[in-house]
Parts: C-alpha cells; structure tokens; sequence
C-alpha cells in the first residue's frame, strides 16, 4: 500500500505523544532537586544511577533516542512536502489571523527544541555517560554538583528558560494536534482533550521553568 | 465610494503574474464584491483592455464558484460568507483592497483570479460516492435514520467545495474538503458499507493532487463559508486509521 502523509502525521503524533509521556517522568525526577541540598545531593545522584543501570529503562531510553529523532526527521519530511504544495506565494498575506502563532510555527519550535536537546545531551547525558565525575558519599557519580554549578551561571538560566517557552508552545498544539491525528472526532472529549492539553503544558512548562530558577536564586544568595 | 485596487493579473497558467493597480470610484456600498469588479471591467472593457477573469456563478453563496483572497484572507474580512456574499459596506472609502486568486500547487492559476480546482473532483472520484445502485426511491421510513444523524451529515455536506480552506492553509491541505466528504457519506447507513475502502483511496488522492498534509492550525473552519467543523478532520483520520489497522 502506498504511504501517505496521513501515516507519516501518526509517527509524528506517537513519538510526540511519547515523549510527552516522557517528560512528565524527567520533571518528576527533577523535582528532587528542589530538596533540601543534603537530602537532595545524595537522592539525586541515586536515582540517577538508578536509571543509568536499569535494564527495563535502558531499552525505553533506546525508545526515547529512536522518538526524537523519527519525530524530527518526519517533521523534515512533512515540511518539505508542504512547502512543495504551498505552490506560489500572496503578495498580501493576512491569513496569520486566523490561526494561533505557535500552531504555524511548530517546525520553527521543534528547531529550538532540538538544538537545546543537543546542549542538553552534551551538558549531562554525555558528562555522566563518558565523562568522569567526583563520587558522592554513597559512591555514586555527583550528578548534582555539575547540575547546581551550571545553574548558577545567569546566561545558562535564560538559555534554559526561553527553551521551556519554546518547548511549553510546542506542547500547547502539539498534544492535541496528536488527539486530532489519531482520530478523536467527539466533541466532548476533543474539548476534555484541550483542556487537558493545557493543563499538562502548563505544568510541564512551568516544572521544568521553576528548577534552574530555584538554583540559581537559592545557591548564589548563600 | 472610491478604491485603491491591487489585483493579480496572470495571462496564463505559464505565465509569470502580477500586481495591478486600479483605482475605482463610483461604487455603491450595496454592491457585492463581484459587483465591483463588474464595475471595475466594464470600465475596462470601453478603456479597450483585457476584463479582469474570475469564477462565479449562483450569486447567493451556495455554489463554490467564487472564491479569491481579499486583504489577504479568503473570502475577505467576514466569517461564514463567500465572496459573492461580501459587500462594499465592509470596505472603507479610500482604502487599498488586495486582490489575489486561491493559491496552492494544487490550484493552478488559469488566469487573472481564476484557478483550477479540478483536483478536488478528483478526489471525489476517488472514493467520494456510494457505488450501490438505487434505483427508485424507497419508501422514507424503510431506513431508520435520527434526526440528528442526518443533521449531522447534512452539516457535513454543506460543504461547497469553494477551496478557501487549501486557500489558507499554510500547508495548502485539503483535510477539511475530503473529511467533509467522508463524514458525510459515513453518517448514513448507505454510506457505511464502503467506508473503510473509501477513506483510503480519498486520502491518497489528496497526496497524489498535491494538497499537503493537516497540521490542525484549524485557520480552514474559520474561513469556510459554510462553517465546517475541523473535526470531521477528527473524523476522517479515526476512519483511516481504523481502516488500516482492520485492512488484510
């Protein structure tokens, strides 16, 4: 059977889905950071290990790689047909009024999102994956330490928080824009569906918004 | 009133088109868009220029013929209207209107603001039918149908098919015209028996025109005139990919 682009919007609208299963996960762990530094340090560093040797994680980790980059490469794909349909372009173009902003600039988002990724990964995956880290009092690699330290830089936090923005707006249409994919079609519960959707957004924006600025005014003020 | 008009201008579906500036005085703000472009010809016409081309045909927004971008939406500025329905009350004295046919890959421009929607029966050809034969019609209670079910696909069939809603999809899709379609064919127990067979050819021939895909932006539902709702969007990828995972 021929492949349309129907199917490549359900690989989009899964592996988004996914990773928005994810996060949910990630800014659960993080919180531990909002813990009172002794407490925080070692529960940390714990449960960082934790993930690290766990088999069952280590595939859904494989899962999660697979995701982001099938949902960035499809997203290519999909973009650069529709470019193609678009044909010829208005000179006079009001059509922006009729949508919302960040609905028409996914592609632009998701950029920002990826590239943060990419400072994200090499700032902490890669450090406690390949790099070599102090030991904490359990024995455990000090994951915590480079996380306070970085945080504690200004330029850092602002890089992390419009990236939250970035990835709060991306959420806000990408979580039901998957519903709509996948086929919800009632009407209650497509409407149950964006509420939900901006409620999940929020918190995750907001989560994940609220740990490096806790860092930085909590660490640098002692 | 008086108008500042900049309208496309294309001599063929080859040819590279343009701006064109008119200016328009004399016109009646009880006149309906199409009227001022009558107007606008007309003047042309003893001027010994070439009319401005555009569709029209019913004049009481029911047929889909007419359809260009003005001030950059399409339809112009009103909701739930087409442009035949859109009068000279709406506009300013003085002001500039911009003129632009529909555009997608898939609309080519024959000329001036006329375009090529054939793409769009060819999706109906698709699949957009009951192959059953039906011979007389039967006795109108021999089918229990509610009432809000054949509401409901007469909604869906409102559809005119006048293509604003490719027209301004940043995406140029035609997910709003073929699930209108579908939603209205599978409401009804005549339509159900081929659903799944039909969802997949129609949503391959969307692909096969060169409409793009649906990213939900759902600009298409506020500036169809016939306001249809984007979740027969909704409705249509339940049906496919239900269709995909029941097909052998």
């Amino acid at each position: 059977m021929k492949q349309t682009t129907l199917m490549y919007k359900l690989v989009m609208a899964t592996t988004g889905l996914f990773l928005c299963f994810f996060l949910i996960i990630h800014l659960l762990g993080n919180l531990q950071l909002l813990s009172p530094p002794a407490i925080a340090r070692e529960q940390f560093n714990w449960y960082s290990h934790l993930l690290s040797g766990n088999i069952l994680i280590k595939i859904i980790s494989y899962v999660l790689y697979l995701s982001i980059i099938a949902h960035a490469v499809y997203a290519l794909i999909l973009t650069r047909l529709n470019i193609k349909a678009q044909g010829s372009q208005y000179v006079y173009d009001k059509r922006g009024q009729v949508s919302s902003w960040n609905s028409r600039n996914m592609g632009i988002l998701g950029t920002i999102i990826l590239i943060f990724l990419v400072i994200h990964f090499k700032d902490y995956w890669y450090v406690y994956k390949f790099g070599h880290l102090p030991l904490d009092a359990k024995g455990n690699k000090d994951l915590y330490s480079i996380v306070i330290s970085s945080f504690q830089q200004g330029w850092y936090v602002i890089l992390y928080e419009l990236s939250f923005i970035a990835l709060g707006l991306h959420l806000l249409h990408g979580f039901f824009s998957a519903s709509r994919t996948l086929g919800l079609y009632h009407p209650k519960y497509a409407k149950v569906m964006r509420v939900f959707g901006w409620a999940y957004s929020l918190l995750i924006t907001f989560g994940f918004m609220l740990i490096p600025l806790y860092v930085y005014f909590n660490f640098n003020s002692q | 009133m008086k108008l500042y008009l900049k309208v496309w201008r294309q001599e063929n579906r080859a040819s590279k088109g343009d701006m064109v500036s008119y200016v328009v005085e004399g016109i009646s703000e009880h006149m309906s868009f199409l009227e001022m472009l009558d107007l606008l010809n007309e003047r042309l016409i003893q001027k010994g220029e070439r009319v401005i081309e555009f569709d029209h045909d019913c004049g009481e927004g029911i047929c889909g013929a007419c359809g260009m971008m003005i001030n950059g939406r399409a339809h112009g500025p009103l909701s739930g209207t087409t442009t035949c329905q859109l009068h000279m009350r709406s506009f300013k004295d003085g002001e500039t209107v911009y003129i632009e046919p529909f555009r997608a890959a898939a609309f080519p421009v024959l000329r001036d603001l006329k375009i090529d929607r054939s793409g769009f029966d060819h999706i109906i050809q698709s699949g957009g039918y009951i192959s059953a034969s039906t011979g007389q019609a039967p006795e109108s209670n021999s089918i229990p149908i509610a009432h809000e079910t054949t509401e409901a696909a007469f909604d869906a069939a409102a559809c005119i098919g006048c293509g604003a809603c490719v027209a301004t999809c940043k995406n140029s899709s035609a997910a709003l015209f073929t699930s209108a379609k579908i939603s209205h064919l599978i409401l009804l127990p005549q339509g159900k028996l081929e659903a799944a067979d039909r969802v997949i050819k129609m949503v391959s021939q969307m692909d096969a025109e060169g409409f793009g895909h649906c990213s939900n932006t759902e600009a298409c539902e506020v500036e169809c005139p016939q306001e249809i709702s984007v979740l027969h969007i909704g409705r249509m990828n339940y049906q496919y990919n239900k269709a995909l995972i029941l097909r052998k």
